[in-house]
């Protein structure tokens, strides 16, 4: 070919330069016989544009905005507008919460983020034996309405857009939203946000489920049909591969199983006869930033490419928008460490540089104190200055995609690609995610790259800055953020009062609808809606579909 | 200790903590070292992991919470194996754990606790040393 000709003398060249390079390594090797990134592929001495030189750009890498995505969702990208700040945070009640939440968009945050206690994550009330020790702890403590009233008195939600990490309960906290939107007299329409709303990755790698698979899947489907008509501005899941690397899975792993989760959700809406175009705009995605600067910015361009063929090719989206991952991302809670926490301020600049490099839409650091407890106010505030830091000093937001061409980067991105591809074909034939998750073969892969990694921090092939090298004496922190237990008491309080104060009759007829809905196949959202205006608490309503549904018994993939 | 009876664990996760990473770890490398290893699972009870560690007749009990639930957790197992007339268990922790909750974990019975950075070599040398032998 043609284009090929500069190439010829580039070989020669190249043949010339490694021959002269090797004859040198005997007396000056390299740092390691072998370089791989965590994903265990090779990473190789030079790139040059031979490595590209069969790439064909229009298809593989193509035009910021533009199918098959590689380069960005959109057309300009920062140069339009920053990705949206958006910082996690939640602790003991909903009011603390709420004071943190004007403290940050004060801040200059442009997005909520609201992290629940486990409890809530897990359908229990603050009063169930269950929750005892939890109230509280990693998120706000939601039991019903009146709280939820409550985290965000004061904040207009027509002005904000809102995320919730909430799964197995994500049709709860959803009309829950909904409930104090229209106290507040803002319509369905207006609100923007997302519910995490992703059960498969809870099973395979976060531990928050509830129901078995088959009566959650349903909720989901449930919930995708009501937003499609009711809400159309939000974000009815976010898939998310975060969890499964911070579980330990690798890059391209955290690709592949994502995406295949993704698979499965599409494949059950298209199933209960919901079209494809409708809900494939409203589908969002969620990845970790962890330490691997370029496999990291290969990672989310590798995944656009892939999730474009795969709504495009398998399921003949014909909305560019359904071909669209649009991603929200956290820096890798995993990689930070306890011995000096102070490295993890620039620990997590690198991750949320790459995040922005690989076109994130909206982005969480880390604080530097979370390998010890809860973040405190200061720690948070750094952690968004340093986004603030990119997008306003580094000057890497002025063009679209700067890494793009970098002959690392690109190669990077295909083998990122085509290895993801392999797994997702491997799961295929397994019968899909649901199937592959069952069978305990996602949680077998995680685990095993799990221990790998940490074998290799031991036998110090990785190095940990902090932990296994530049070691110091220091002194143990202090003043970590605490969250009080009396929290569990104030809440049951609250909800022996909310009990004695609502209508009792009401709430078990709300009930009783919902039991008849999930035993029959009525879209359970509406039915949710009038159960938590009535002041049904959310362990109740979690309740009713336990004694429908069953609870989820965890696949042992340990011996 | 002869060779012939292997040390044996329950790795377990009490509370709703999810976070099951470092217990696989952990459990693996134990086993690796030649340990027998058993893992409950999520979302156990102390109850549970007491009678659990009964049933199976474990010389040690290792649990892992990385929810800041460990302040009532880890405490209340120790109160239901005294309950049990238990007292040749070694029973350790782990996970996120505030260095400044250590003593008090310590004083209701738990033997040690390791942090974040600790490595699993160090776990295995603690346990062969601090193994209470009941042969």
């Amino acid at each position: 070919m043609t284009e090929h000709t500069g190439h010829e003398d580039l070989q020669a060249a190249l043949k010339r330069w490694s021959e002269g390079v090797e004859k040198k390594l005997s007396k000056r090797p390299e740092r390691k016989a072998e370089f791989v990134n965590t994903s265990g592929i090779p990473v190789r001495r030079l790139y040059t544009p031979l490595d590209g030189a069969d790439a064909s750009y229009l298809s593989e890498v193509g035009l910021p905005g533009e199918y098959p995505f590689t380069r960005g969702v959109q057309p300009t990208m920062f140069r339009g507008r920053y990705w949206t700040m958006r910082q996690y945070a939640g602790f003991a009640t909903a009011e603390e919460s709420n004071r943190r939440y004007r403290f940050l968009l004060d801040q200059g945050q442009t997005g909520l983020s609201v992290a629940f206690d486990l409890p809530t994550q897990i359908g229990y009330d603050s009063d169930n034996e269950m929750a005892i020790g939890e109230v509280g702890k990693v998120g706000v403590a939601i039991d019903s309405l009146e709280d939820v009233e409550a985290l965000f008195n004061k904040i207009p939600l027509d002005k904000v857009s809102t995320s919730m990490t909430i799964n197995a309960p994500a049709a709860v906290l959803l009309a829950m939203y909904m409930a104090v939107a229209e106290k507040q007299g803002v319509s369905a329409d207006k609100l923007r946000g997302t519910i995490q709303n992703d059960i498969l990755k809870e099973y395979s790698s976060r531990g928050t489920y509830i129901y078995p698979p088959k009566p959650s899947m349903r909720i989901i489907t449930d919930i995708f049909s009501y937003c499609a008509e009711n809400i159309p501005m939000w974000n009815m899941i976010s898939i998310s591969g975060y969890h499964i690397r911070e579980a330990g899975s690798t890059a391209v792993q955290e690709v592949a199983f994502t995406l295949a989760n993704g698979i499965a959700y599409v494949q059950a809406a298209l199933e209960v006869g919901l079209d494809v175009d409708t809900f494939g705009p409203r589908l969002s995605f969620f990845f970790n930033a962890h330490s691997d600067f370029f496999e990291e910015v290969a990672k989310y361009r590798a995944a656009r490419r892939l999730w474009a063929e795969i709504m495009k090719e398998r399921f003949k989206a014909k909305n560019p928008k359904s071909m669209m991952i649009r991603f929200h991302t956290q820096t890798a809670g995993c990689t930070l460490t306890a011995p000096q926490p102070k490295n993890n301020i620039v620990r997590v600049a690198f991750q949320a540089m790459a995040a922005v490099l690989g076109g994130t839409q909206s982005l969480h650091t880390n604080s530097m104190d979370e390998a010890l407890c809860l973040p405190s106010e200061e720690a948070v505030q750094i952690a968004l200055r340093t986004q603030q830091l990119i997008a306003y000093e580094t000057g890497v937001t002025d063009t679209v995609d700067p890494l793009a061409g970098s002959y690392y980067l690109e190669n990077l991105t295909n083998e990122i690609y085509e290895r993801a591809a392999a797994y997702i074909k491997k799961i295929d034939e397994l019968g899909g995610a649901a199937e592959a998750i069952e069978k305990g073969f996602i949680q077998r892969e995680i685990q095993d790259s799990a221990y790998r990694y940490q074998r290799e921090i031991e036998q110090e092939e990785r190095i940990v800055v902090g932990v296994n090298r530049f070691q110091v004496e220091e002194e143990k922190p202090t003043n970590l953020l605490r969250v009080d237990p009396a929290v569990r008491t104030s809440q049951i309080e609250r909800l022996k009062k909310l009990r004695s104060e609502r209508d009792d009759a009401v709430v078990g007829r709300r009930l009783a609808d919902l039991k008849q809905g999930a035993e029959g196949d009525q879209n359970l959202i509406p039915l949710m809606l009038k159960a938590v205006k009535a002041y049904a608490t959310l362990g109740e309503i979690c309740d009713v579909l336990r004694g429908v549904f069953g609870e989820y018994q965890q696949v042992n993939t340990l011996g | 200790m002869g060779k012939e009876k292997k040390i044996r664990v329950l790795a377990a996760k009490p509370g709703l903590d999810g976070h099951d990473r470092g217990v696989k770890v952990v459990a693996r490398a134990l086993m690796d070292a030649g340990m027998e290893v058993v893992y409950t699972g999520l979302r156990q009870t102390p109850s549970q992991i007491v009678e659990s560690a009964i049933q199976e007749d474990v010389d040690v009990i290792a649990m892992s919470i990385l929810s800041g639930a460990h302040d009532y957790l880890f405490p209340k197992v120790m109160e239901l194996l005294e309950e049990k007339d238990v007292d040749d268990m070694l029973v350790i922790g782990g996970g996120i754990i505030p260095d400044e909750d250590i003593p008090a974990l310590k004083g209701a019975g738990i033997a040690e606790v390791f942090g974040p950075g600790t490595t699993t070599t160090q776990i295995i040398d603690y346990i062969k040393s601090n193994v209470k032998t009941r042969y």
